[in-house]
């Protein structure tokens, strides 16, 4: 990071402009960046579940717009778009357009504070955990935002659900945190990461040790997304479209894209904290096998990190649209039963093994050292 | 500011996706808890008993498909034979196994369409598009022998159109079907989630089943063999038993549903014996256009896939009926919603409403 302020600071001041415009403006373009990437990247994800669900379904998926289909989300976006953005009359006008504003905010913030790379994080807090906890649960907020300014009975009900389904999944999502803060013995994600970098690799990784808190991870990630079978706020066939019947045109499309950024976000969060991060799952990295210990092997290795970040995020979004494509929805009884009677206690239960693992081992994650 | 606790009015359809876009709930909700549901029915209302009263049979036989669209046969068997029996004629042999055939092949795409849109209800969305691609292969027959998808518009009174034809069609069918119904059972019946969705809710006791006249794979499901088949002119040289299950709740009419496919093919595939063996297609065709009832009145059940369909015509010896009326299986179950669905929770109501497979052309005829 350092290496490239200085090539910008030199390269503004070749034209004459002071480096107190630099200073700021270079803080600014990453951010830009990644708002352009998220773009992409919701757009790359809409159209992977739209194909993924159609091979699951025995269809084809989009295949008329653009090659293959690729331009299909591009086409809806637009369509989106020019669509006329209708208020309800009795709609509380002002929450009705902020909610949507609002909806994108935390999400924008979270791509902030994730390390891609062991160079790339724009914001690297002693506590990124803690603040993606936050974040995460944040949309939850213009959810219910929402639903109350809708005025709509089928919104109403939808976001109450979605208030009482954060309220369930975010305790035991948080003691599996904690779990892993034990683990890491820091809240920051960046040393989560390293502290998972031993030398076996895969093995190194908290999956192993805390595979329960992995996969309570994982289904309170699905309730916090409002993904299959715990997508209750917007049940289709009860609720009609949940907390976001009553929007159409861009304020629809910005729900809907900070759904599949949150989908990205959480995704790559889950495999910060249980994956080993950008980390390689060979204890070694392939640019450097191939390349040995030259700069461009140096340099080559944040492409590399980021490839593997994705990667397991990928695999993870794949397996979420799997399940999408299999299960029914849970009833809303069901599903706070199932949080608070099940995943509360084996995450506790999570929570004591990692201490006393942690306790006989030392310190030390990898159970074969 | 003080709080006063009222109840929520909902209005769950007409335009909602899981009431068909024809059917209104008014439902009284405290939070999620149902108080009271009415159901308001008649948006498809298209008077199908009054239009008949100015129609000869023979102008009304078409229409009676759109009844029920998504099992027609059932409807023009019924008008068929009531009229076949005001006029005393008999079927021959392979007439009657040529419409047990087609019969069982509308009941079983109409079941599987049936498990489609439930699963599609509760939220899962793959078994829907599973059960169209099998359903497919039995409209792609009906359109191959009738020439349409749905409206069959293929019995005649005294007879069929035309002699059935690509028999060997109907043997692929049911030779796929058993591996795709163990397919579906694999991802549904044991799944977790489906059972804690439909175990145990919507239960129907028997005899509140019977006063509330709800019959078919409904009343089956909930412990009562009771089958119109069992006693029906066509199904006489057939071999059969009735599905019934104890369990009474939303998964037994699930279950049933799937045994009755099964039993389903299994007349199909009797049918298809009788087909090969009796060559001759024997119609005893009337001329249409001078079919007169003789005055009196008329009656005749079969059992549909939305349970026991009816028809009553009285004549008073003239082309036309002078009265004519329907009796369908899904007018009861919406009657039934009344009191099946309170207390119970929003999202137990509509795999409920689900459950009892209710088709609104149907009920407003």
């Amino acid at each position: 990071m350092n290496y490239l302020y200085h090539l910008y600071i030199e390269f503004l001041s070749k034209y004459g402009i002071s480096e107190l415009f630099g200073n700021i403006t270079f803080y600014i373009i990453p951010f830009c960046i990644v708002a352009i990437a998220l773009l992409i990247v919701v757009l790359v994800l809409v159209l992977a579940e739209r194909k993924l669900l159609g091979w699951l379904t025995q269809r084809k998926g989009p295949n008329r717009v653009g090659f293959w289909g690729l331009l299909q989300t591009i086409a809806d976006a637009f369509k989106l778009l020019i669509k006329e953005n209708i208020t309800p009359v009795k709609a509380d006008k002002f929450l009705y357009n902020l909610a949507p504003i609002l909806v994108f905010i935390p999400v924008m913030t979270i791509v902030g504070i994730i390390p891609y790379s062991s160079e790339f994080t724009f914001v690297d807090t002693s506590t990124n955990v803690i603040l993606y906890l936050i974040l995460a649960a944040f949309p939850v907020l213009s959810i219910f935002m929402a639903g109350w300014a809708s005025n709509n009975k089928y919104s109403l009900i939808g976001s109450a659900r979605a208030i009482a389904q954060i309220l369930s999944y975010e305790v035991p999502m948080a003691f599996v945190v904690l779990s892993v803060i034990v683990l890491a013995g820091s809240m920051n994600l960046k040393e989560i990461i390293l502290s998972q970098s031993l030398t076996h690799g895969a093995l190194d990784w908290f999956c192993i040790p805390c595979i329960l808190g992995f996969v309570i991870m994982f289904i309170c990630t699905l309730a916090e997304l409002n993904r299959c079978p715990f997508d209750l706020p917007e049940a289709e066939s009860e609720l009609i479209c949940g907390y976001n019947t009553e929007y159409s045109g861009m304020r629809f499309a910005l729900f809907y894209l900070s759904e599949y950024a949150l989908l990205f976000v959480s995704s790559i969060f889950l495999s910060i904290m249980f994956l080993g991060g950008y980390l390689s799952p060979f204890g070694f990295y392939i640019s450097h096998l191939i390349f040995g210990d030259t700069l461009f092997a140096n340099i080559l290795i944040y492409f590399e990190q980021v490839f593997w970040l994705i990667s397991k995020a990928s695999i993870i979004i794949f397996l979420i649209i799997w399940i999408r494509a299999t299960l029914p929805r849970l009833a809303s009884f069901d599903l706070l039963k199932f949080s608070w009677a099940y995943l509360l206690p084996i995450s506790i239960f999570n929570l004591l093994l990692v201490v006393i693992f942690k306790f006989t081992t030392g310190g030390t994650t990898c159970f074969l050292s | 500011m003080t709080i006063t606790a009222t109840t929520l009015k909902l209005n769950l359809g007409p335009q909602h996706p899981s009431t068909h876009g024809v059917l209104r709930l008014i439902l009284e909700l405290d939070g999620e808890k149902i108080l009271s549901c009415e159901p308001d029915v008649g948006y498809l209302h298209r008077g199908m008993e009054k239009m008949a009263e100015n129609m000869t049979y023979i102008q009304y036989l078409p229409t009676v498909d759109r009844i029920d669209y998504l099992a027609g046969c059932f409807y023009s068997e019924l008008l068929c034979r009531t009229v076949e029996k005001a006029l005393g004629i008999e079927l021959s042999l392979r007439v009657k196994a040529i419409r047990v055939a087609l019969l069982e092949l509308n009941r079983i795409s109409s079941h599987l369409l049936w498990i489609g849109a439930f699963l599609m209800d509760l939220g899962a969305v793959s078994p829907f598009f599973y059960t169209m691609r099998e359903r497919e292969l039995i409209l792609r027959y009906f359109e191959k022998l009738t020439g349409q998808r749905m409206m069959y518009n293929y019995f005649i009174f005294g007879g069929v159109r035309k002699d059935i034809e690509h028999i060997d069609d109907i043997e692929e069918i049911i030779k796929i079907l058993p591996e795709k119904l163990d397919d579906y059972e694999k991802i549904i019946t044991n799944n977790p989630i489906f059972l804690s969705r439909t175990k145990g809710k919507g239960i129907i006791e028997p005899h509140i089943a019977i006063n509330n006249a709800i019959t078919g794979v409904n009343l089956r499901a909930s412990g009562v063999n009771y089958d119109v088949r069992s006693n029906d002119y066509l199904y006489k040289n057939f071999e059969f038993s009735p599905v019934v299950i104890n369990e009474k709740d939303a998964w037994a009419r699930y279950k049933a549903r799937i045994l009755e496919i099964k039993e389903s093919i299994k007349l199909i595939k009797q049918a298809l014996e009788i087909l090969k063996k009796e060559q001759s297609l024997n119609q005893n065709l009337i001329n249409p256009l001078t079919i007169k009832l003789p005055d009196g009145e008329y009656y005749h059940e079969i059992e549909a896939p939305r349970g026991m369909a009816s028809i009553y015509i009285k004549s008073t010896g003239l082309d036309k009926p002078y009265r004519l009326k329907w009796r369908t299986g899904s007018y009861y179950s919406v009657n039934f919603l009344r009191s099946l669905l309170v207390g119970e929770y929003l999202n137990d109501a509509i795999a409920i409403f689900g459950s009892l497979d209710v088709i609104l052309p149907e009920v407003d005829k």
